[in-house]
């Protein structure tokens, strides 16, 4: 972020985008216990969770899976250990370190509501929290930080997306920022005050513009942890000497994050982060444990190494969900890849999170065991793992919950998520 | 309604967005110009562009090397020599996949008929295939040449059939690879413990974004039976026994396809071979839900986000009751009341924003490279979608406040190198006519500077919005 940006911190906004409204809402709050932070990484395009998360142990699996079956741990190229029954595919060496130090929880066979095999609907339906496709504009994450208790320390965007334009999830009537680097050349003030003036009488040009605003004062005025925040785009010393050079495709990830851990660390910075991850669907050429798909799982677990990096003491307090909108077949298809599926694999990581330990009501990959006969049976209601955070972490109460976020939802809250 | 609103409607809605003097032509029956424009396949000039058997061919001996050293590769641990080799395809497809993007550009900025030219983009959009994916990269810009402009005009059966037989979106929905377990083909692979089979993911993407749409009433069994009916639609080229066909081009491969009938909504299909896949596509092009998934993106794009049932009805009924003429599909949405209303604006796409404030400078062709960045800048890459969804068509996908922010400083931007030579005062009611507003024409006259009157104009909400 140019310095140049400083100049915006004197535009006006218009009165549609609610006056003098903005110079409060960065007044400082004191500190108090529900600083939490909550970040979602949407992963868009159906993760393979058997790949992911390799049930090694399970009698069928190396059968179903042919060539695309990650081996046991100890074995060339094998997972990574986790607790005798499940591995995680080799590229995620961070998320192995986390889950050792007791800061990653493995959910497998978990799924959204949805139970049709559409990308654009199942997105929908993880994104809505809603258990029809298009039922709402508005995303479960707006609704739970709407109802973010009174003492959290956040600033006035509740919310940033990291990206152009904000997912569904983050929608809705709860004020969320959004961010992507910019290489364009910065405006002028006077002008800028100008477009600002202008859209005094156009409500969502004004929000936009005061949401723009305000992240980039935040991002530019974030003071420079030099322990906590390695420069966009370096690794530091020792990301390099634990994971060797960053795998294609991380480079733009770990900028995003690095960027979203200086809004997060911030006291008046936004509570919860979405960061969006296309390219999970694996129909052809999916790989084994050096294929396409461990590539791609490769470049994420750089990204969060990196973010647990740049976030520095806020990871303490930081809970990050990484969740797909369904898993993919049980066997490999015809051409060396999976095709649309059901029960998925799901993380939590972060300092704030009681990990150590694989969360699995595991229903087999028998014949008779499957979701209609190809794919891995769900057990675990994502909505159970989502609203539990919720209310444990960002301290958001059942009423709302069970009334606003995920309303009509039975399922069980889970224990033993978040430390206490 | 005034003629001079109409008319600012038809250019920029409609169509691509106005030049200068476009609106007083249009003004004359803007109604009229748009049905004009739907009487010739909007074709592009293939000049200095190649067909996608030629690009394909020439990709061909960049592939046989890569194989050649894959097999190689067991006795020999020379990693940079196999990058090196790995980065030839893209090394040879890019330039093609930039040729393509520029031509495309010149045709949106140059085009007398914006709105046949919006129409091959919505077409391209719907049957989506993504650069994203390295095997599409230099042929993106072929298939919507030769996939879909010339079908554009003319029924959606025809235009359906070309997009499903051509090798981009058969290699990008992976169907060159997929065969039947009782093929030929499957049986020899089945007998030596080899697993080859079915890949699934074309015949449910046709299902469900090309032609029924999501709610079109199909079952999981009946994307298996669609599957299983696709095989053998594939790309010609190949090595021994598997050679058929030519490089580049649609070819029926027999010895994969599975054999027997299938039934797919209901209805058995007994017919053999590639008559089966085309028996399956006609029902499906004269479907009643496809033709509501149809009226309904149609409706979304040139109507409201949210199109009225009302319209939607009517769009398809005409659909339908023409077999899917797609002339009359537009003139059904032209004839809609709402989309010159002015109640229900669509935020631009960044596509959208990029091609109306070019068309507004009249830029030079020397600046189409700048004007393939700005896509990059604001998000819309060219044939890139993340998805084969294609690129979301709702206000809320485009208007976040990053979004915002990068359209006000490329507008700015550019004010800043024409400032000089533009006048903003002039060039405001010549693109906005009877749609300009008077707060925007005060905040232009009352700029600073020329430069600062043109960010204005770029930046005003009736410019940002269609």
């Amino acid at each position: 972020m140019s310095s140049t940006h400083s100049r915006r911190r004197f535009v006006q906004l218009g009165l549609a985008a609610g006056g003098g409204a903005l110079c409060a809402r960065y007044a400082f709050a004191a500190p108090a216990a529900s600083d939490a932070r909550f970040v979602f990484i949407i992963l868009r395009g159906a993760l393979d969770g058997l790949s992911a998360v390799p049930p090694y142990a399970d009698p069928d699996y190396a059968r179903l899976r042919e060539e695309l079956a990650i081996a046991a741990p100890g074995s060339a190229n094998g997972a990574l250990a986790l607790d005798g029954r499940f591995g995680l595919n080799p590229a995620l060496s961070f998320v192995h370190e986390a889950y050792a130090a007791r800061e990653a929880l493995v959910f497998h066979a978990v799924a959204s509501p949805y139970r049709e095999r559409s990308h654009f609907d199942g997105q929908d339906v993880l994104e809505s929290g809603l258990p029809a496709p298009h039922a709402t504009q508005i995303g479960w994450l707006n609704r739970a930080v709407a109802g973010l208790p009174a003492g959290a320390v956040h600033g006035a965007e509740l919310g940033v997306a990291l990206g152009q334009n904000v997912p569904l999830v983050l929608r809705g009537p709860a004020p969320i920022a959004s961010w992507s680097p910019s290489k364009l050349p910065d405006i002028d003030e006077d002008t800028l005050q100008r477009i600002a003036d202008r859209y005094a009488s156009d409500p969502v040009l004004a929000q936009r513009l005061a949401e723009a605003l305000a992240t980039d004062r935040m991002a530019e005025s974030t003071p420079m942890d030099a322990a906590a925040a390695p420069a966009p785009m370096a690794m530091s010393a020792t990301t390099m000497a634990t994971a060797g050079a960053p795998p294609p495709g991380a480079a733009r990830y770990i900028e995003t994050v690095q960027t979203a851990a200086r809004f997060l660390r911030r006291e008046d910075g936004p509570a919860v982060a979405v960061f969006d991850t296309t390219g999970w669907d694996t129909h052809f050429n999916e790989g084994g444990a050096q294929g396409q798909l461990t590539q791609r799982l490769g470049a994420l677990d750089a990204a969060l190494r990196a973010f647990k990096e740049s976030l520095g003491a806020t990871w303490s307090r930081t809970t990050v969900l990484i969740a797909t909108e369904f898993g993919r077949t049980a066997a490999a298809n015809g051409t060396r890849g999976t095709d649309h599926g059901t029960g998925a694999a799901a993380w939590l990581l972060g300092g704030a999170v009681q990990g150590g330990r694989v969360i699995a009501d595991w229903p087999g990959l028998s014949a008779r065991a499957l979701y209609e006969g190809r794919d891995l049976k769900p057990t675990l209601d994502l909505r159970s793992v989502i609203k539990t955070v919720l209310r444990d972490h960002l301290k958001i109460s059942p009423r709302t919950l069970d009334a606003d976020v995920f309303p009509g939802n039975g399922q069980p809250y889970l224990s033993d998520l978040i430390r206490a | 309604m005034s003629v001079e609103v109409q008319a600012a409607i038809a250019a920029n809605r409609f169509g691509l967005g106005a030049r200068p003097g476009d609106l007083d032509v249009i003004a004359a029956d803007p109604r009229g110009w748009l049905r004009a424009q739907l009487k010739a396949a909007p074709l592009l000039s293939a000049e200095g562009l190649q067909s996608t058997e030629q690009i394909l061919r020439g990709a061909e001996p960049i592939q046989r090397q890569q194989r050649e050293a894959r097999r190689a590769r067991a006795d020999s641990n020379d990693a940079a020599a196999v990058t090196a080799l790995a980065m030839r395809l893209p090394q040879y497809l890019r330039p093609i996949y930039l040729d393509d993007s520029r031509a495309r550009l010149r045709a949106a900025l140059e085009s007398e008929r914006p709105f046949a030219e919006r129409l091959v983009h919505f077409w391209s959009n719907h049957f989506a295939v993504s650069v994203d994916k390295l095997a599409v990269l230099g042929i993106a810009g072929s298939f919507e040449r030769e996939a879909i402009r010339p079908h554009v005009m003319g029924h959606f059966h025809d235009l359906l059939l070309a997009v499903e037989t051509h090798p981009a979106m058969l290699l990008y929905l992976d169907n060159q690879q997929s065969v039947g377990p009782d093929s030929l083909v499957g049986q020899r692979a089945a007998d030596r413990g080899r697993n080859v089979g079915l890949n699934e993911n074309l015949a449910r993407e046709i299902l469900e974004l090309h032609t029924l749409g999501v709610d079109g009433g199909y079952t999981q069994a009946d994307v298996t039976g669609f599957a299983k009916v696709l095989t053998g639609w594939s790309i010609g080229g190949g090595q021994g026994r598997l050679a058929r066909g030519e490089v580049g081009t649609f070819v029926f491969r027999p010895e994969v396809h599975e054999p027997g009938a299938q039934t797919i909504l209901r209805r058995r299909y007994a017919e053999a071979d590639q008559a089966q896949g085309l028996a399956v596509l006609a029902d499906l092009a004269g479907a009643a839900p496809t033709a509501r998934h149809i009226a309904t993106k149609l409706a979304r794009h040139f109507i409201a986000d949210d199109p009225s049932a009302a319209d939607v009805q009517r769009i398809a009924h005409v659909f339908e009751r023409t077999g899917g003429d797609l002339p009359a599909v537009y003139a059904a949405l032209i004839d809609s009341p709402q989309a010159w209303d002015g109640s229900s604006p669509k935020f631009k796409t960044p596509q959208d924003y990029v091609l109306s404030l070019s068309r507004g400078l009249a830029v030079a062709p020397e600046s189409e490279m700048r004007g393939i960045a700005a896509f990059d800048l604001l998000g819309q890459r060219p044939f890139a979608p993340g998805s084969p969804a294609g690129w979301p068509d709702r206000s809320s996908d485009w208007d976040g406040a990053s979004a915002l922010m990068k359209r006000i400083e490329l507008s700015d931007s550019v004010a800043q190198k024409l400032g000089d030579r533009r006048n903003a005062m002039q060039l405001a009611p010549q693109l906005l006519g009877g749609t300009l507003t008077a707060a925007t024409r005060e905040s232009v006259a009352r700029a600073a500077s020329p430069a600062q009157a043109l960010a204005l104009l770029f930046t005003a909400p009736e410019f940002l919005r269609r």
